[in-house]
């Protein structure tokens, strides 16, 4: 592939697509702001300008590397051109960064300090503060938006919606939505990505800490946490931890040291899904009726569904996800065993996701005006509640979660990565068609990060064909070829969020990293190798609860309890009215 | 239906016989200069008078007619390109040249009973400014006696709702040529003509076209760039307006060239007439064969589709042009892949600028040799210019390259005005760069321009006088250009907000000698860091005054002075000692107590206090508050 010089250095080329991916391959770490390599091309923050000798300085990251360039990233023109750059976008930019929610993780930031911007010659001249906009669960402040575009590839590439959009021109120009409309009252299915790949403090999360501190503060509740599956994975993160260690015992420790009155583990109300689940696509493939039979756990696939493919509803699980299973099981049976009533109880829910925020707020999710879930909180928030209490997260020791809803086994918690429900579905799917015992739980063909991924399974002479998508643009691609007849399928998973829950946008912030993600998700498989077991259908306390309350799988208790109902939203797309977000 | 060559030179023929039994032709200047000064009534008003005295008669009636009679054609044409001195009536074949012709009055009764007994009507002819002598026939009037027509050679001649009247002066002829020639040959012609884009950068066509041609794709695209945005320019327009077909002609040998079967006129909706003009067009060529399938025989297929822009000057750049057209934001695109790559919808695309494409025709009929003979072995061939601002000629001129400035503002815009200093000349719009007085033999080329920091640009070419100052000429293109960035990179956007908010400072008094430096920094970085053309030449304005004004911006910056006297906020009010009568009024209206003085003594204006708002000069009675610059 031939070979370029980057400072004087010989570097081989391997196929990369342009100069910037060659130079950051050579170990110098070229700035950018609006450069994502799980994006397309935008070239819109000069940062990443290199001199080529014979062109002069051009953009590494449109620039396609040719073999024998003589690549220098450092020059005096170089050094000058980038501080200036920087300069520029702090020119405007809402520089109150000690109140900002993104301080220390936020790229403007990082690389002002990195190149020394400490005398900004231009004056601060933001003839209008624009309105900030609270109304969804992410708080949008273009003050502080640079204008990377990030965001909007985000919502239109990855998640095939299109939220997002440039309006106006010079610099007058914004990142908005459709008519300037609330975030609440557009298409926004509260995945949160743009968040997560927002690179300044223009796009948070909006943090609900000071609601958790109320009901810890507060006598008369009693406050029971759950903690979702890729939480435990990446906390360690906000604590100097590398991504995938999984730390749940410390996070126990942490949320009882906090307060907490009971903490359970969410992986147990998966092992949960994961019986309902298998037993209504069962039915359903006896029956050969609604199928594809897609997943439900995940709530911003569950509203994009509502919105934008409403025949598909009936396909979708009637399962509710593993949080609003949790939070029927803690309301309407745990509450009874500790003689008190729904409202006595604070259930938080810790989440590495912003879409659970809305779900929980669902009316479905509410039996007599007491929501299931009271508060969700995502991985970030409860981080910093940690660093709040001064609590030593590194140091702290392990402690076991509460039962009985703390037992869980390795498919409940492989829940939290592409692929994970399908795999624990298959686990309890194979023994219940085939009538034997699986002996290697390893489902490799469903594991992996490719976007959209099928394979057919033969169990005992019955042929299923699965999917597993992620990201709901590729979702969209599924269901179009569906609604064509291209393709067929018997079960898909659909995640939202690129690599599933452990890319949630409550996540510690990686600017959307496939590396972290990964290694976050080989952290649940690991969790799912060392824990003792590992089918659902094994899990003592879930047959338990069974037993004393649910009495079987698909049964009119567990229905009530454990399944829900979808219903059609208008959309910009299909010009229905009732556009919105209304839970 | 065109099915042949043959068929282009019987219209060529029927049509000129047809002109030849017309008593005369009388060519009414429907270009937008003209129009504005109510062309378009004088136009109705001569067909009414013909009409009345029973002259009036059409191309088909004379097609039908014998012999020679007394019928007169009257035909709107496109610019004719002396807008100062419009509405413009030509009468052919004499080629007497009427200006000023008023609808209503005798005028238009003069002129046709002039031309009835073949006399001149003086008072409307050209008078030479300065002697007086009445020049009466449009070639010998300076202002056209030294431009040389190649891409207007049509334009304000032909009738451009007339395809006949096209194919009369030798249109489709470069086509049926091109159609001849094996399309890799054609390519070869407009490389070896070495046509450069007209549209500003000065980009060898011949170059896309051969990019393009070397691509293997399903489909390619040609598009014909009419976003013509620079303010007071009309070049394209004029063209656009006025001879459409030649540029439906060089989309063709384009199209042919490069192996496209689509093409796209993009034109902005504020040229309504060209809009319509366009689409005219394209039907009238796609009723005559050639435009559709197996245009003249030759099995090439071509149709072409008007887009209409929204009126945004980025769109002229080639990728945010494409987006455009693919529907989405017009907003640059990172490069490469080039559109001739990887345009249009992904396909090879070849996007060439209006003024570029109407020279396509001609250098297929007349020869690339002639095409080489007129301007430089750089640049060969010729450039349109909206010649405006304090010449007293202004208007839509021609020249070939190479002609210097000296040539272009003293023979053919006549001077500056009332005999007044030259001071510099504004090239190329917003994109373009100041000269001064001493680039008056500067050669007006691509690459000449280039090296004194100015550009061709599209063509705009506004001439300055001692009383244009020159830091506002750069404040107003920065606004400009601040206003039309899409907004998409750093440098562009708030590079140029911060170059406007420092030249606004200077203009209102508040710049300081950092400042001058500040904008010499963020110009030079705007010119290097930004994606496409628009920001790369944004400073060019800024940085060629501060190159070659420095005086004046220092004059701003430290005497607080506007020596040009135009900058509102750069002068004083004082008040004179003569005219004074002590009596109070303004010291009661000042609002910061800048008026002091005592009873019969003249008043004085306090400078440090004085906020400019000229309450004082609008209520003394004695005309005492002076304003000095």
């Amino acid at each position: 592939m031939g070979w370029l010089l980057v400072n004087g250095m010989s570097v081989a080329l391997n196929g990369e697509k342009s100069l910037l991916e060659v130079v950051r391959n050579a170990g110098v770490d070229l700035p950018t702001l609006c450069y994502h390599p799980e994006l397309s091309l935008h070239g819109a923050c000069r940062l990443c300008m290199v001199e080529v000798e014979g062109r002069g300085v051009v953009a590494a990251c449109h620039t396609p590397p040719e073999s024998g360039m003589v690549v220098n990233t450092n020059s005096a023109v170089l050094r000058r051109l980038r501080k200036i750059a920087l300069e520029l976008l702090l020119s405007r930019h809402d520089r109150e960064c000690t109140s900002c929610l993104r301080s220390g993780h936020c790229s403007l930031q990082d690389l002002s300090n990195r190149f020394g911007v400490s005398d900004l010659r231009f004056k601060q001249e933001r003839s209008e503060h624009l309105p900030i906009d609270r109304s969804s669960i992410l708080v949008r402040d273009p003050n502080k938006c640079i204008l990377c575009g990030e965001c909007v590839r985000m919502c239109g590439e990855i998640q095939g919606i299109g939220v997002y959009g440039f309006a106006h021109r010079g610099a007058k120009m914004q990142v908005t939505t459709a008519f300037q409309q609330d975030l609440a009252n557009t298409d926004c299915v509260h995945c949160g990505q743009c968040a997560a790949i927002c690179p300044t403090g223009a796009l948070t999360i909006k943090p609900q800490v000071d609601q958790a501190w109320r009901a810890l503060n507060d006598p008369t509740k009693t406050v029971v946490f759950q903690v979702a599956p890729a939480v435990r994975v990446s906390l360690g993160e906000e604590f100097g931890m590398t991504p995938g260690e999984s730390t749940m015992g410390q996070l126990i420790s942490a949320l009882r040291t906090l307060g907490a009155d009971k903490v359970f583990d969410t992986a147990f109300a998966a092992d949960l899904t994961v019986l309902e689940e298998t037993e209504e696509f069962l039915e359903r493939v006896s029956s050969g009726e609604r199928l594809p039979q897609f997943t439900s756990c995940c709530p911003a696939w569950v509203k994009y569904a509502e919105q934008f493919y409403p025949e598909f509803l009936p396909h979708l699980s009637s399962c509710r996800s593993p949080q609003q299973m949790m939070g029927s099981l803690i309301k309407k049976f745990y509450a009874k065993r500790l003689e008190k009533g729904p409202e006595d109880i604070y259930m938080i829910s810790v989440m590495p996701c912003t879409a659970k925020k809305f779900e929980a707020s669902r009316e479905e999710f509410t039996t007599d005006g007491v929501p299931d879930v009271d508060l969700v909180l995502t991985t970030q928030e409860l981080a910093r509640m940690i660093k709040e209490a001064g609590i030593d997260y590194v140091n702290l020791p392990e402690t076991p979660p509460d039962r009985p809803f703390g037992f869980v086994t390795g498919a409940g918690v492989i829940f939290g990565v592409t692929g994970g429900v399908s795999e624990a579905v298959l686990r309890l799917g194979y023994e219940r068609i085939t009538q034997s015992e699986l002996e290697d739980v390893v489902f490799e063909d469903v594991r992996g990060y490719s976007g959209m991924r099928k394979w057919e399974v033969d169990l005992g002479g019955q042929s299923l064909t699965l999917g597993v998508v992620h990201g709901l643009a590729n979702a969209k691609a599924v269901l179009d070829d569906l609604k064509a007849g291209k393709v067929h399928f018997d079960l898909i998973e659909v995640m939202a969020c690129p690599g599933g829950c452990i890319g949630g946008a409550g996540q510690p912030i990686s600017n959307v990293s496939r590396k972290v993600r990964q290694e976050r998700g080989a952290g649940l498989y690991h969790d799912d190798v060392v824990t003792a077991v590992h089918k659902s259908q094994q899990n003592p306390d879930v047959l338990e609860i069974y037993e004393e309350w649910l009495t079987a799988p698909g049964s009119h208790t567990a229905h009530e309890a454990l399944h829900t109902t979808y219903r059609e939203r208008g959309s910009l797309w299909n010009g229905r009215a009732g556009v919105g977000s209304k839970a | 239906m065109i099915k042949s060559r043959q068929d282009i030179l019987e219209i060529q023929k029927s049509y000129g016989q047809a002109l030849e039994k017309a008593k005369a032709r009388l060519v009414v200047c429907a270009g937008p200069g003209c129009v504005a000064s109510g062309s378009l009534l004088v136009y109705e008003a001569l067909v009414q008078e013909l009409k009345d005295r029973n002259l009036y008669t059409t191309v088909d009636c004379l097609l039908e007619a014998e012999d020679e009679h007394d019928g007169m054609l009257a035909v709107s044409s496109g610019c004719q390109g002396f807008c100062q001195l419009g509405p413009l009536v030509r009468i052919e074949p004499e080629g007497i040249l009427y200006t000023k012709v008023k609808a209503d009055g005798d005028d238009i009764a003069e002129i046709v009973d002039a031309v009835e007994v073949r006399a001149v009507v003086t008072h409307l002819c050209y008078h030479e400014p300065h002697t007086q002598k009445i020049v009466s026939k449009e070639e010998e009037i300076p202002f056209y006696k030294h431009q040389t027509r190649v891409a207007l050679a049509n334009c304000g001649h032909v009738d451009p709702q007339d395809i006949r009247s096209y194919i009369h002066r030798g249109g489709y002829q470069g086509l049926a040529n091109a159609l001849e020639l094996t399309p890799a040959e054609v390519v070869e012609r407009v490389l070896e003509a070495n046509l450069r884009g007209r549209g500003g950068g000065g980009f060898p066509a011949g170059r896309k076209w051969a990019i393009a041609a070397a691509q293997e794709s399903d489909q390619k695209y040609m598009i014909c760039n009419g976003d013509e945005g620079d303010p007071g320019a009309f070049m394209d327009r004029s063209i656009m307006e006025g001879d459409p077909h030649s540029v439906i002609e060089g989309m063709l040998i384009a199209g042919y060239a490069i192996g496209a079967s689509e093409g796209y006129i993009y034109v902005r909706a504020e040229y309504p007439l060209a809009v319509q003009r366009l689409r005219q067009t394209i039907k009238e060529a796609t009723d005559h064969g050639l435009l559709g399938a197996n245009i003249l025989g030759s099995g090439f297929s071509f149709t072409i589709r008007v887009k209409e822009g929204a009126g945004a000057f980025v769109c002229g750049e080639e990728s945010a042009l494409i987006a455009s057209i693919e529907g989405d934001r017009g907003m640059s695109r990172p490069k490469p892949p080039f559109p001739a790559q990887s345009g249009l919808w992904g396909k090879p695309t070849v996007i060439n600028n209006v003024e570029t494409l109407a020279n396509v025709p001609q250098i297929l009929t007349k020869g690339v040799k002639w095409f080489r003979s007129i301007g430089t072995p750089e640049s060969p061939g010729t450039k349109t210019f909206a010649l405006t601002g304090e010449v007293e000629n202004t208007g839509l001129i021609e020249v070939p390259m190479g002609q210097t400035l000296e040539d272009i503002v003293f023979t053919i815009g006549g001077g500056i005005r009332d005999g007044r200093k030259l001071k510099g000349v504004q090239i190329g719009g917003p994109s373009g760069g100041c000269l001064t007085e001493s680039h008056r033999d500067i050669s007006v080329d691509f690459d000449s321009l280039k090296k004194v920091g100015a550009m061709m640009g599209s063509g705009g070419l506004v001439v300055m006088d001692e009383n244009t100052c020159v830091v506002e000429v750069a404040r107003f293109f920065m606004n400009f250009i601040q206003n039309e960035s899409c907004g998409k990179c750093t440098f562009c956007r708030e590079g140029t907000l911060q170059m406007l908010q420092i030249l606004q400072r200077i203009v209102d008094g508040h710049g300081t000698l950092e400042d001058l430096d500040l904008l010499v920094e963020v110009g030079e970085a705007v010119q290097l860091g930004s994606l496409c053309g628009l920001g790369k030449s944004a400073p060019n304005p800024v940085l060629s005054t501060l190159a070659n004004f420095r005086d004046e911006y220092i004059s701003h910056v430290v005497d607080k002075r506007c020596p040009s006297g135009v900058c509102h906020n750069l002068r004083r009010l004082v008040i004179s000692e003569e005219k004074c009568r002590s009596c109070w009024l303004c010291v009661k209206v000042c609002p910061v107590n800048a008026i002091s003085g005592s009873r019969k003594e003249p008043y004085k204006i306090n400078q440090e206090k004085c906020i400019k708002c000229d309450a004082c000069l609008s209520v003394c009675k004695f005309g005492a508050i002076e304003e000095v610059y």
